[in-house]
C-alpha cells in the first residue's frame, strides 16, 4: 500500500522552476532512493513534500491525506519524519533535550535512540553545537526518529563524514529497515551501499522523474547516464 | 553545583537578609524598597519567558502590568465605596481579597496577552517590537482617557487589599508574601524552561523551519509562552499597584515596558535570576544615585551599555561566567 504518492508535483523558489514533474512512491515498510545529479531537484523535492516550499502543480498524498495545504508542522505531525541536509541540530541544546524536544509518543524514545547510536549515550549532557559531524547526524536521526514517524526521510545523510561514520550510518539505516520495517526516502550519492538497502529508486533530471523501478533494475548505463557514477 | 547557582544562591540569601537587619534595625523602608525589588523581579521574570526563552522582544509588556494593576484598582475602589462592578446581567461586587485580585488579574493579563501575542506573533523582529509598543500605548491612551478610573490622575486605594491570616499593612508581612510569590514564579519558570516545551521554545528561538519540521508549530509555542509571561508580568503589576495603593496610567506606558526590558538584560537575558539582579541593582542604583542628582538614569544608562557591549550574560553571566545553558 502506498504510504507516500507523489504526481506530477512542480515547486518554485520565487520566479525560478525548481521542479516540472516529479513523481514517485513509497510504500510501507520500502526504502526507496531517490538519485541524480546535483541541482536536479531532490532537495527541492524532499522541501516540497514536506511543505517547506510551496507546491505550484500535482499532488501530494501521505497516509491518505493530501498534503498540498498543510503546513510544514501539521504535515510532519501525521508521520513524516525529515532529517536535513547539513544535520542542524538545534545548537545550544544538549544530545537529551534535543530529543525531548522533538518527541512525540510511540516506538521511539531515549534508550531506543541511544540503542541504535550508542555513542550518543555518554554524550547525553553534551551541547550539539560541540559534537562531531558523525555524532551530529546520529542526533539528527534520533530527533526524527523521536517524532516517531510513519516515514524517514533522509537528505544526504552520510555526506561529509567519514568512512567508519558512514558505515555506522548505513548498518543503522539497514537495522531500521530490518528491525522496524519502517519505510524511509533516501536522497544519497553512494551508489554501492544505497544498493545493500533501497528496495527501489528514482532518477530525476532536470527536476522531473525521468525513472522509476526496483533498485536491481538499475543498469550501469542508466547511472552512468543520470547520476554520473 | 554551577557557578550560575553560587551566585543565585547568594542573591537569595542577600533577599532573604537585608529585610531581616532592616526589620531588627527598624527600617521599614529598606523593607518597601526589598518588596520593590521583588515586585519588579516578578515582572521581569514574566518578560523573560518571552525574551530569555523565547527570543521575543516585547515592548509592550507594560500593558501586562497595566491590567494587573487596574485589575486591582478597579476591584479594590468598588469594594472601598461599596458599589458594584457591574449590575447586569449579574450583580458582581469588587473585593479587597488579595488571592481573588491575583486571580482576576492574572487572568485579564493572560486575556490581554492572548489577544496582542495572537496578532503580534504574526510578524517577527522590528515589526514585533512596534506592534507590542503599540498594543501597550493604546491602552495607555485608554486609561488616560477613562474618567471612571480616574484617568490621567490615576486611582487612589485607601487600604491595601487583605490576605487570609496575615495584616498586609506590616511591611515585612507583604514583604513575605510578594516573596513567596517571585519564588513560585522562579520554580515556575526553572521547570517551563526545562520542559519539552520550554527546550521546544528554545528551538523555535534557534530555528522556526526545523522546530516545523520535527512537527511543532513556532507559532503556538509563542504565543502559550507570551501568554503565561504576560500573566506573571500582571502579577506583578496588581501587587505593584497594592505597594503603592495607587494605579495610574503610567503602569501602561513605554517607559514602563523599557524599564522591565532593563531589569531583565541589566540581570541576563535568559538567565534565570537575571530579573531578581537585575530588578536589584536598578532600585538600589534608584535610591543610592537618586539621593545624589535627579539626572541618575544617566548612569544607569552608562551602566547599560557597559553591560550590553562587554558582558552579553548581564551581570549573571558577569559574575557566573559565560556558560548560559541556554544562552
Amino acid at each position: 500500500m502506498s504510504l507516500l504518492s507523489v504526481a506530477g508535483l512542480s515547486a518554485f523558489y520565487g520566479a525560478s522552476q525548481a521542479l516540472f514533474d516529479v513523481t514517485l512512491s513509497v510504500n510501507e515498510g520500502q526504502v526507496v532512493a531517490l538519485l541524480g545529479r546535483n541541482g536536479m531537484g531532490k532537495t527541492s523535492t524532499i522541501k516540497t513534500i514536506c511543505r517547506m516550499l510551496p507546491v505550484a502543480g500535482g499532488t501530494v498524498e501521505f497516509a491518505g491525506q493530501d498534503l498540498t495545504r498543510l503546513p510544514p508542522h501539521q504535515a510532519a505531525q501525521l508521520g513524516l519524519g525529515l532529517v536535513p541536509e547539513g544535520r542542524r541540530c538545534f545548537a545550544n541544546l544538549t544530545v537529551w533535550e534535543n530529543l525531548v524536544a522533538a518527541a512525540r509518543p510511540g516506538h521511539w524514545d531515549f534508550d531506543r535512540v541511544t540503542g541504535l547510536f550508542p555513542q550518543l549515550a555518554p554524550r547525553r549532557d553534551q551541547r550539539a553545537v560541540s559534537l562531531s559531524g558523525g555524532e551530529q547526524q546520529m542526533l539528527a536521526i534520533g530527533r526524527a526518529l523521536m517524532t516517531n514517524p510513519k516515514l524517514l526521510i533522509l537528505d544526504e545523510a552520510t555526506e561529509g563524514l567519514a568512512p567508519l561514520i558512514r558505515q555506522e550510518i548505513w548498518d543503522a539505516i539497514a537495522r531500521l529497515k530490518t528491525e522496524t520495517g519502517m519505510a524511509i526516502l533516501l536522497v544519497d550519492k553512494s551508489l554501492k551501499e544505497l544498493r545493500q538497502v533501497a528496495d527501489s529508486a528514482v532518477i530525476l533530471q532536470r527536476g522531473a522523474t525521468v525513472w522509476q523501478g526496483v533498485m536491481d533494475d538499475l543498469t550501469p548505463d542508466m547511472t552512468d547516464r543520470y547520476i554520473g557514477v | 553545583m554551577t557557578r550560575e547557582t553560587v551566585v543565585n544562591a547568594a542573591l537569595t540569601l542577600g533577599l532573604l537578609i537585608v529585610p531581616m537587619w532592616a526589620l531588627m534595625a527598624d527600617e521599614p523602608f529598606i523593607i518597601t524598597l526589598a518588596t520593590r525589588v521583588a515586585i519588579l523581579a516578578l515582572a521581569g521574570v514574566g518578560l523573560n519567558i518571552a525574551l530569555g526563552l523565547g527570543g521575543l522582544v516585547s515592548l509592550g509588556h507594560a500593558a501586562f502590568f497595566g491590567l494587573g494593576g487596574y485589575a486591582m484598582g478597579i476591584l479594590a475602589s468598588h469594594a472601598q465605596s461599596y458599589t458594584p462592578l457591574i449590575t447586569w446581567p449579574v450583580g458582581i461586587e469588587g473585593t479587597t481579597s488579595m488571592p481573588l485580585i491575583w486571580l482576576v488579574a492574572v487572568l485579564a493579563a493572560g486575556l490581554g496577552a492572548l489577544v496582542i501575542g495572537a496578532l503580534s506573533l504574526r510578524t517577527s523582529g522590528v515589526y514585533f517590537i512596534m506592534i507590542t509598543l503599540a498594543f501597550g500605548q493604546m491602552l495607555y491612551y485608554f486609561a488616560i482617557s477613562w474618567p471612571a478610573y480616574g484617568g490621567e490622575d490615576g486611582l487612589s486605594i485607601y487600604l491595601r487589599n487583605g490576605f487570609p491570616g496575615l495584616n498586609t499593612l506590616v511591611p515585612i508581612q507583604f514583604l513575605a508574601l510578594c516573596y513567596g510569590l517571585l519564588a513560585i514564579a522562579l520554580i515556575l519558570s526553572a521547570r517551563l524552561a526545562a520542559s519539552p516545551f520550554g527546550l521546544a521554545l528554545n528551538a523555535a528561538r534557534q530555528s522556526a523551519a526545523r522546530v516545523q519540521a520535527v512537527g511543532l508549530s513556532p507559532y503556538r509555542l509563542r504565543l502559550v509562552a507570551f501568554v503565561i509571561s504576560g500573566m506573571i508580568t500582571g502579577l506583578a503589576g496588581a501587587l505593584f499597584a497594592d505597594l503603592n495603593r495607587f494605579v495610574s496610567p503610567t503602569m501602561f506606558s513605554w517607559q514602563t515596558s523599557g524599564e522591565i526590558m532593563v531589569f531583565v538584560i541589566l540581570g541576563g537575558v535568559g538567565r534565570l535570576f537575571g530579573p531578581v539582579a537585575g530588578a536589584a541593582v536598578f532600585i538600589i542604583l534608584e535610591h543610592v544615585l537618586g539621593g545624589i542628582s535627579d539626572y541618575w538614569h544617566i548612569y544607569l544608562g552608562a551602566l547599560l551599555l557597559l553591560i550590553v557591549l562587554f558582558a552579553r550574560g548581564g551581570l549573571i553571566g558577569l559574575l557566573a561566567g559565560k556558560a548560559a545553558h541556554h544562552g
